[in-house]
């Protein structure tokens, strides 16, 4: 199915205020676009945690959404520290989050678990020092 | 689609036309067309900004007055929690309750003892339904209708009880019965309401069928009655008042949390902040262990009702006074008998924001709306009547503005055409 719909974002370095725009604004499209709430509730919520990451671990980064008629896919790639064991990384509490960042209520080592709840797939590639790309996908 | 009636309206020949009500619409319902504002059925959820915000009162609230008390054989009046804090040095309830009763009606029955009954009965509803936290309270008709058209998602997570006023209204009614032996359309329930959104859930009501209460008041027209009525009352007045503490604190923000006896809770007001902790639940952004989230779309909570005549916050500092010295609670269920506080039909998502019927359809439409977007100033001034650029680019896909509407796009078009005018005329 050819992608009917594309949405770019740039996510800014380390400013928590501003952390939930994309979503927010993702949100918005997808409600006046008539897709059912279900969907929208994993894509705010996987985005939303998305986006903190790339704040806390990666100084920013783009993400980009595509929407088809069966499948809206997310794609969040930084060019941050990489994540050095993505299995680990994946475990519920489990975070490398700075005192700085846990000390805002942020980097409780749910944000990856989450993301993988809330996607019908998720995908990670990771390399130290050159970056990460989360890819998402959720069915509609 | 399920569209309601809204109780907010427009006097025509007041409307100036200008940008104020488009801009502080919280649902961007209003469009100026024709130099007047256009409300759109379905999008309004009655908050009142609108009103608030007009310099030339072109915007009000429909309601009740107090000569439909000649409808009917016998009338209870139900004051609003917010109207004890309207009046300046009343040191007992009482007093007000009994000038209530002598400008017209049979019996006065306080929503704030309803009040207490629904704490009641939302503590319990709360403790039973974990799976739902946190619950969002459906006391004020403006959150639950902004929760139907803007978060689909939360629409489960409302409490699906009745609000204290329809509660009173029930009561009210059933004791009259009882006591005069009229058949209850026979008996007037009167709601005396500071808000419009309250209005407008009575004759369009949520989770029930039919309302409880018959007549809306609001309680800036009987104020001034209200206000010639009490010193006759501060003597010698009846003893009406049948709630406490708990039950008078619902006219002000955290006052519905502190009947909950729960650290768990979340209170905010103001419709700005309301929508902000709405999109922060929507993205799972509070803590999992959350019980109950109250929500007042006026500032201050009901005191704050467009409806009401004392400024939100000198209102809030006399329901503190006034309530020093209540009992935590003196209406309690077991008083009442037999009630029904639960919601009896469902309240669903209406989708009034949807472009199309299919997602292929919406998103063409969107790209469009994108593209059209980008060739707007961006200045949001309002002058081509919809609050924003983006939205004047959805009116136009919509096909119900042009893009000539806009009068910075306008400007470039004359200055283009003068311009080739001028490049016609050297060539004749």
């Amino acid at each position: 199915m050819a992608d009917l719909m594309e949405l770019n974002y740039v996510v800014s370095n380390e400013d928590f205020t501003r952390a939930g725009e994309a979503s927010s604004d993702v949100k918005k499209k997808l409600k006046q676009l008539g897709v059912s709430p279900e969907a929208i509730r994993k894509v705010a919520i996987a985005l939303y945690e998305g986006e903190i990451n790339m704040i806390i671990h990666a100084y920013g980064g783009k993400i980009k959404v595509t929407i088809s008629e069966d499948a809206i896919t997310l794609i969040l790639a930084d060019k941050g520290p990489g994540i050095a064991d993505v299995e680990k990384a994946m475990q519920a509490g489990y975070s490398t989050a700075p005192d700085k960042v846990r000390s805002l209520g942020f980097g409780a080592g749910m944000g990856l678990p989450n993301m993988k709840k809330n996607s019908d797939r998720m995908d990670i590639q990771t390399e130290l020092g050159v970056g990460t790309t989360v890819t998402m996908v959720i069915n509609l | 689609m399920d569209h309601y009636g809204n109780s907010v309206y427009l006097i025509e020949n007041l409307c100036k036309g200008c940008t104020n009500c488009i801009n502080r619409c919280p649902t961007q319902a209003i469009r100026v067309r024709n130099n007047k504002a256009v409300i759109t059925p379905g999008r309004c959820v009655d908050c009142g900004e609108c009103i608030r915000i007009c310099p030339h009162h072109a915007k009000k609230a429909k309601r009740d007055f107090i000569d439909a008390t000649d409808k009917y054989k016998y009338t209870v009046a139900l004051p609003a929690p917010s109207l004890c804090a309207q009046f300046n040095n009343l040191e007992d309830i009482n007093i007000l309750l009994s000038a209530i009763k002598s400008i017209g009606f049979d019996d006065v029955f306080e929503v704030s003892a309803a009040a207490e009954i629904v704490s009641e009965e939302s503590r319990k509803y709360i403790a039973s339904h974990k799976e739902q936290w946190p619950l969002i309270s459906t006391a004020c008709p403006t959150v639950v209708r902004l929760v139907q058209v803007r978060f689909p998602n939360l629409c489960d997570n409302l409490l699906p009880l009745i609000t204290p006023a329809e509660l009173a209204g029930e009561l009210a009614r059933k004791q009259a019965v009882e006591k005069t032996g009229l058949k209850p359309e026979e008996i007037g329930i009167f709601f005396l309401s500071p808000c419009a959104s309250k209005v407008t859930s009575v004759k369009n009501p949520i989770g029930m069928e039919k309302s409880n209460i018959d007549e809306v008041l609001a309680i800036k027209d009987i104020y001034p009655i209200l206000l010639a009525e009490l010193p006759k009352f501060v003597e010698q007045p009846e003893d009406l008042s049948r709630s406490g503490k708990i039950g008078l604190s619902w006219g002000i923000t955290g006052g519905e949390v502190g009947g909950l006896l729960s650290d768990a809770c979340v209170a905010a007001d103001g419709i700005e902040n309301v929508i902000h902790v709405l999109e922060d639940l929507e993205d799972d952004k509070f803590s999992q262990n959350l019980e109950f989230i109250e929500l007042n779309a006026c500032n201050g909570g009901c005191v704050g009702g467009v409806m009401n005549v004392e400024n939100p916050f000198a209102a809030k500092a006399k329901m503190q006074h006034l309530r020093k010295y209540l009992p935590v609670a003196a209406a309690r269920s077991d008083k009442y008998g037999e009630y029904n506080v639960n919601w009896t039909s469902e309240v669903e998502y209406q989708p009034v924001f949807e472009l199309a019927d299919n997602l292929k359809e919406s998103m063409e439409k969107m790209n469009r709306i994108e593209e059209l977007t980008k060739e707007l100033p961006g200045l949001d001034c309002g002058c081509c009547g919809a609050p924003t650029c983006k939205a004047h680019a959805e009116d136009i896909v919509k096909g119900i503005a042009r893009k000539q509407d806009c009068i910075h796009v306008l400007r470039e078009y004359i200055h283009k055409l003068s311009e080739d005018i001028a490049e016609l005329s050297e060539g004749i």
